[in-house]
């Protein structure tokens, strides 16, 4: 079987186009390289839609944080407490396992069914779970940042006449996004990487159709042999994550450009965030 | 650098001590009634822990057991971290590749399809089964949708929640759940017994032939002198198939 | 564990409960949160020692080895932790098995056999001799210094940071009283560094902690191994029957990490506060404030 029938085989087997069985012999570089690929699909769709929803969310909660009110503190803080005080893998676990419980026909609100068995495909459930936890490592980055805008820009604003919604947009958010940047770029490549854990944990590949990492550990199981997998699934996450460190890399220049002489490179320190 | 010096301690650690023939048995400890835990000690107990230990006495060899998980249960075999495989493992093609097996210790067990309703669509519908089990390889090439899970008794709570309509094991694994259910779970009607694979029997390293020759010899035993069947008379209940 | 657990079929209730939780496997389970506590107890300071190495190397005026420093502190960015974790422990254990098959065996007999890896009987490590606790031993030792690999990199990464940190003006003082290049290293950056470290080095604490339930994918019977175990549902042929309660068994594991969480914040807060006595910074600052008010 050639290369290129391989990749029309398989370079869409982890959405479900393609051959159904998965390669029973042969495992040549071309399966394990367009299949590990494949599956790198789903990391990229958890990853972008997780952080995307998370951001959003977070700006929400790290403002929750910030309030004087203790009803929106401490539900804030309880919420950054639970996600970042626990591991993502017994997250995912009980998640899945709490999801099963709901009734499968439906749960009935205002008379309308809403179907929830949905909710204990990877596609959904696993989502929710990573929303959710970079919801709580965000709020805590945008907090650190909404504590550190300075006062200046916040009076100049004032001086300016701008109240309530018109600074918060205008003023504060902008600086708060800028000061963030560097730690959420950091975020974002934790939790590009923790996608892996998605189809380690409680969540069943749903007709084999899984992750980068579910695809090598078939090879790494069938063929015995972990120096090729690995390393390839390895290889596709290196390249991704320099594609996303370059993405945010633009992004933080945007953010930085009224500023003479600054926001040129961004330092990425890992470990300053989780 | 540092590796070199661990691995130079390791080295000077261990390689003093004497050594005598101890086999390592393989097995998984989460499949009932083949190989479960203990409750009450934490060792592993079940059919196979029984027949193994009869057949390292017979074979005079000094026997351990070790729990592995089973979707890494070949690879550590292949490389070394025990030496035989008893872990209800059905005898095929696909395996044989890999390993190689004694004769069968049990005559080819059939395979069963439980669900919450005898008639579950099983050639259509979502069928769970476990990870690289002749099962899973069975459900993906009839036109069901495969559903895994790398436990067996993830397979059946998949489908107690619905998750799945149909569960495809052994059917001696299944069969306990089944009765114990209180008629939640019922055989699937037409599909209560499928044939598949050779029997299940003892995995080793292609290269160990004279360890296999050694079971071997001690399985022809069991099944000559009947203390095979009894054993799986004692385990299987009454009914089990037996060896002629 | 208690003597009217003998029959446990015939208890019921509390008294059964009791009998369940005191089971042989349930010790098992308890004894496992051990195994976690020691390899966080183990994996920090080797991780640290690793990460010592590896900044030490990027800052290195050889280059080759300075490469070396720079590729291993950016190796984790760039891979998930998961990958090393797959990776590492089978690697280093046919490593090992390899070069004790050279040393101690007939080395022209090959270590591959088709799929096979075969080292002569003397080379396994542990030796199929040994009792189960080596075994188990050596599983939790492959597994720490997977952890240390990876989290060396990440505290590499941390003290490089903190070591570039270091006011530029003390190191020229101390080379201005005539220290030599390592005496400044010694008695004046890595003193000073941990100040700047703490920060990083704290959170890589909560991230080691929070990756310990990985353990379980290296074939360590720890603690999310036991809570599947004992949690899924069990049939008769158990001393005790139950219907799966892995939900339980996960809500107690969220319990135990979070306390681990908010001891070690409590603790690492002191910490901070007693390094920042007398620095050169804000926390240092506020300190010398508060003390003069």
């Amino acid at each position: 079987m050639s290369c290129t029938q391989t990749i029309i085989d398989y370079g869409l087997r982890s959405v479900g186009i393609g051959e159904r069985l998965l390669p029973r012999e042969g495992y040549d570089l071309c399966q394990q390289f367009t299949l590990i690929g494949s599956g790198l699909i789903w990391n990229l769709y958890f990853a972008v839609l997780a952080l995307a929803m998370g951001f959003v969310l977070a700006t929400v909660v790290a403002l929750g944080k910030t309030s004087s009110s203790p009803w929106l503190r401490r539900p804030a803080d309880a919420f950054i407490f639970l996600f970042r005080g626990s591991p993502l893998f017994i997250q995912f676990f009980i998640a899945y396992e709490a999801l099963v419980l709901l009734p499968r026909a439906g749960v009935e609100v205002f008379g309308l069914t809403v179907q929830t068995s949905w909710l204990t495909k990877a596609w959904a459930g696993a989502l929710i779970v990573l929303t959710l936890n970079t919801t709580a490592y965000t709020a805590q980055i945008f907090h650190g940042a909404l504590m550190s805008v300075p006062r200046g820009d916040v009076e100049a604003a004032d001086a300016y006449g701008m109240t309530g919604w018109t600074r918060f947009r205008r003023v504060i958010w902008p600086t708060m996004l800028r000061l963030a940047w560097p730690s959420y770029t950091n975020e974002a490549i934790f939790l590009f990487h923790a996608t892996t854990l998605v189809y380690f944990s409680g969540f069943p590949a749903f007709q084999q159709r899984g992750d980068a990492l579910y695809y090598a550990s078939y090879f790494a199981d069938r063929t015995f042999n972990p120096f090729v997998a690995y390393p390839i699934a390895a290889a596709y996450f290196v390249v991704a994550t320099l594609l996303l460190i370059w993405l945010f890399g633009c992004v933080n220049r945007r953010l930085n450009r009224h500023l003479p002489g600054r926001g040129g490179r961004v330092r990425y320190r890992p470990l300053l965030v989780r | 650098m540092k590796l070199l010096t661990i691995a130079a301690a390791a080295l000077a650690l261990t390689a003093g001590l004497s050594q005598a023939q101890t086999i390592r048995m393989g097995t998984e400890g989460a499949y009932p009634p083949y190989n479960f835990i203990d409750d009450a000690t934490g060792e592993v107990t079940g059919f196979e822990i029984e027949l193994g230990n009869e057949l390292c006495a017979r074979a005079e060899l000094d026997c351990t057991w070790v729990r592995n998980d089973w979707d890494s249960i070949i690879p550590n075999l292949v490389s070394s971290n025990y030496d035989t495989i008893m872990a209800g493992m059905n005898i095929n093609e696909e395996r044989k590749q890999v390993i190689q097996f004694t004769q069968p210790y049990t005559p080819a067990m059939p395979s069963a399809y439980a669900a919450l309703s005898a008639d579950a669509d099983v050639e259509g519908g979502v069928v769970a089964a476990q990870t690289s089990t002749i099962q899973a390889g069975h459900v993906a090439e009839t036109g069901a949708t495969l559903l895994e899970f790398p436990n067996p008794d993830q397979t059946v709570a998949a489908v107690r929640n619905g998750e799945a309509d149909a569960v495809f094991a052994d059917k001696d694994f299944l069969a306990p759940i089944v009765e114990e259910s209180n008629g939640e779970l019922v055989w699937v009607e037409g599909f209560d017994t499928v044939p598949l694979g050779e029997g299940i029997g003892m995995g080793l390293r292609q290269s160990d032939t004279e360890l296999r020759d050694k079971f071997d010899t001690a399985i022809t035993a069991m099944k000559e002198d009947g203390s095979l069947n009894a054993l799986i008379l004692k385990w299987f209940g009454e009914d089990a198939l037996v060896f002629e | 564990m208690f003597s009217y657990c003998t029959d446990p079929s015939s208890l019921e209730g509390l008294v059964w409960l009791s009998c369940y939780l005191t089971s042989g496997t349930h010790l098992l389970f308890y004894a496992s949160f051990g195994t976690v506590l020691i390899l966080l107890a183990i994996t920090a300071p080797v991780a640290l020692l690793f990460g010592y190495g590896g900044a030490m190397a990027a800052r290195s005026s050889i280059a080759p080895l300075r490469w070396f420093g720079k590729l291993y502190t950016s190796m984790v960015r760039g891979v998930p932790d998961i990958i090393f974790f797959l990776f590492v422990p089978i690697a280093l254990d046919q490593g090992f098995e390899w070069l004790r098959h050279q040393a101690l065996c007939d080395s022209s007999q090959p270590v591959w056999q088709g799929n096979d890896f075969v080292v002569c009987d003397a080379a396994k490590l542990p030796l199929n001799t040994s009792a189960a606790w080596v075994h188990d031993a050596y599983g939790i030792f492959l597994a720490v210094i997977a952890f240390s690999v990876v989290f060396g990199a990440f505290a590499a990464n941390v003290l490089f940071g903190a070591m570039q940190a270091v006011p530029r003006a003390q190191l020229e003082t101390a080379e201005a009283y005539g220290m030599t290049r390592r005496q400044v290293t010694r008695r004046v950056l890595v003193p000073q560094m941990w100040t700047y470290a703490l920060p990083g080095l704290s959170n890589l604490w909560m991230i080691l902690i929070k990756a310990t339930p990985l353990l379980f994918l290296l074939g360590v019977e720890d603690v999310v191994y036991w809570a599947r175990e004992l949690g899924g549902a069990k049939t008769s042929a158990f001393s005790y029957p139950h219907p799966d309660w892995r939900l339980y068994y996960f809500l107690a594991l969220l319990v135990f990490y979070l306390l681990m969480t908010w001891a070690s914040e409590r603790v690492l807060g002191r910490v901070t506060q007693r390094l920042s006595r007398g620095q050169a910074t804000m926390g240092g600052d506020a300190q010398r404030k508060g003390a003069v008010a």
